[in-house]
């Protein structure tokens, strides 16, 4: 079964066999079809592999610059308050070159929905360390695991941005082990802009078997490793009414 | 209209809102600033104007992206290392084909410089980030110029879809005089690029092939070409059949250099109203009828290469005055032309 919103003729899609977008855009998929808004939703893609769904759904799509997908929903947002606008962002995109327009869009109460992509690494460059690149992980740039004491911790997104953020938001981090989670999070998350709250983030861990250079198993094992390190659930609800 | 005295940068503010901008991004830069602080006071009377102040100017180019995108005519204004940063949106813009409006203020450079003045963000303005210079680059001289250039800016933006800019300084921003303010006859109407409700849109920036972003930069380049001529503009004083000197200056100082022509009758000037594109045929028409060209700028050269490359070709002596960072005065001129 795949998403009505999807557009028949771009499938399949181009994502590499393994993949975590897989689960993330089916998951997204089917909360734009359950809450009927493929028709006024604007969906923004960072520079990575979020681009590749540039023509994936029968939504309007806009890829933008590195970092700056944020920067660009708020924009149509303010201009256009009437749309629903997503910004699918990787987590270099989020936590290193975009991390200023994500910290103040949340500060601000932008009604935007951040879904940030967290797979521990650069995936469309070929696997370079990103923030999120966990303790003694090997990356092409960190060819002998990444040290923390002189590259940091692994960088916690939902954490940092929560004590920006009113009473309005909504913060939540999930993994594409479980896809009902995951939908049922978009669609919380939707649904706080929908009703005017304000912003929301959702932090997906996902898998990269590409670039961990891992098979089934062991890309699974890995994914466990990020669900011990990063901690999965609902980090802030809104209050109901603003 | 209102009447009364007015900044540079105030007027910019009033024809803005002439031109239909709705929203304003921008991140606080000297000279820009009082674009900002005026806009916002604006708000306080316009209910449909918005300020956005962002966290810095790589956030306001793109929020102006995406007003757009939304729908509404939308700008920024910037200066010196703010022009640097927002060079990211606007490469964005020139390749999305986006009519982005960008007030740039220059100050003095290289990086933080002076707060004030110079002529040192044309190559900038003109060419910046990765890109072809696929922009309209307006030069005002004085308060006039700034309020009809500022409106010319976001029509031609908005008729041609290529991204626009004022080029003015803070000398000009901080000036304040009388100006004949006016309703434009003829304005484009804005339309939603995203979001319509109607039509499924996708817009990229990232291309597969070498191929598929060729054909598209070479249709985007001969609709430049083609609209080009339609979108130069230029001003001649003193059109004689045979000019003593001609002297090619933009912005402040060719207002200074009016000065030095009306004082003394052998002098002539050729003033750029557009930067780019530049008009190149007038260029070379009148340079034609000249027995000697001078070329006076506020920078090391940046407004005399776009000269020089118009009028390629002619066997003419060239003279260049330039004082990157510094203001010219009319007496200086008459000093040098001669």
């Amino acid at each position: 079964m795949i998403p009505k919103c999807y557009k028949k003729e771009s499938l399949p899609h181009l994502f590499c066999p393994g993949c975590g977008y897989g689960v993330i855009l089916k998951s997204l998929g089917f909360t734009i079809d359950h809450l009927k808004i493929a028709h006024r939703t604007v969906l923004g893609l960072d520079i990575g592999c979020a681009l590749l769904a540039w023509n994936l759904f029968d939504v309007d799509t806009i890829q933008t610059h590195h970092g700056r997908t944020i920067p660009v929903m708020a924009g149509l947002k303010f201009a256009h308050p009437n749309t629903i606008t997503l910004a699918l962002v990787g987590d270099g995109g989020a936590y290193a070159i975009g991390l200023q327009s994500l910290l103040h869009s949340a500060h601000r109460n932008d009604p935007l929905t951040v879904i940030v992509v967290n797979n521990s690494l650069y995936a469309m460059t070929g696997g370079q360390m990103a923030p999120t690149t966990l303790q003694d992980e090997v990356t092409t740039t960190t060819p002998l695991g990444r040290d923390c004491r002189k590259t940091g911790l692994p960088f916690l997104g939902p954490e940092t941005v929560v004590p920006l953020t009113n009473h309005f938001a909504y913060i939540a981090r999930v993994s594409i082990r479980n896809p009902f989670v995951l939908e049922e999070t978009f669609k919380k998350a939707i649904l706080n802009q929908m009703r005017g709250q304000g912003f929301s983030l959702v932090e997906v861990l996902s898998v990269c078997p590409t670039n961990w250079k891992t098979d089934a198993e062991k890309t699974f094992r890995f994914l466990e490793e990020m669900e011990n390190y990063y901690r999965l659930g609902e980090i802030k609800k809104p209050l109901e009414e603003k | 209209m209102e009447k009364g005295l007015f900044t540079g940068n105030e007027i910019v503010v009033k024809a803005a809102i002439q031109a239909g901008a709705q929203l304003m991004f921008g991140y606080p830069i000297t000279p820009s600033t009082e674009i900002l602080e005026a806009f916002a006071e604006e708000t306080l009377y316009h209910p449909e104007l918005h300020l956005i102040q962002t966290e810095d100017e790589i956030s306001a180019g793109f929020g102006v992206i995406g007003a757009i995108l939304g729908g509404k005519k939308a700008f920024t204004a910037t200066a010196g290392p703010g022009t640097v940063l927002m060079q990211d949106p606007i490469s964005m813009a020139e390749a999305m084909r986006l009519p982005f409006v960008g007030i740039i203020t220059q100050r003095g450079g290289p990086s933080t410089g002076t707060v004030i003045y110079s002529q040192q963000e044309v190559t900038l303005t003109c060419f910046g980030g990765n890109t072809e210079g696929l922009r309209f680059v307006y030069s005002p001289s004085n308060l006039q110029e700034i309020y009809d250039l500022t409106i010319a800016a976001f029509n031609s933006a908005w008729k041609y879809r290529f991204p626009a800019f004022l080029l003015t300084d803070g000398y000009l921003g901080k000036t304040k005089g009388e100006v004949c303010f006016y309703q434009p006859k003829h304005l484009i109407k804005t339309k939603k690029i995203l979001g319509d409700e109607k039509t499924i849109v996708h817009i990229r920036n990232t291309y597969s092939t070498e191929e598929e972003l060729f054909a598209i930069l070479r249709r985007n380049l001969s609709e430049y070409q083609r609209i080009a001529k339609k979108v130069s503009r230029y001003r001649v004083y003193r059109k004689r059949k045979e000019i003593d000197y001609l002297i090619f200056a933009h912005g402040s100082v060719a207002s200074a250099c009016l000065a030095a022509c009306e004082a003394k009758t052998n002098l002539a000037l050729f003033q750029p109203i557009t930067l780019r594109p530049f008009p190149r045929q007038a260029a070379k028409f009148w340079a034609k009828k000249a027995k000697k060209l001078f070329i006076i700028e506020s920078s090391a050269g940046q407004f005399a290469r776009l000269v020089k490359e118009a009028l390629s070709g002619l066997a003419l002596e060239i003279i260049e005055y330039q004082k990157p960072a510094l203001g010219i005065t009319p007496k200086e001129i008459l000093e040098w032309v001669r």
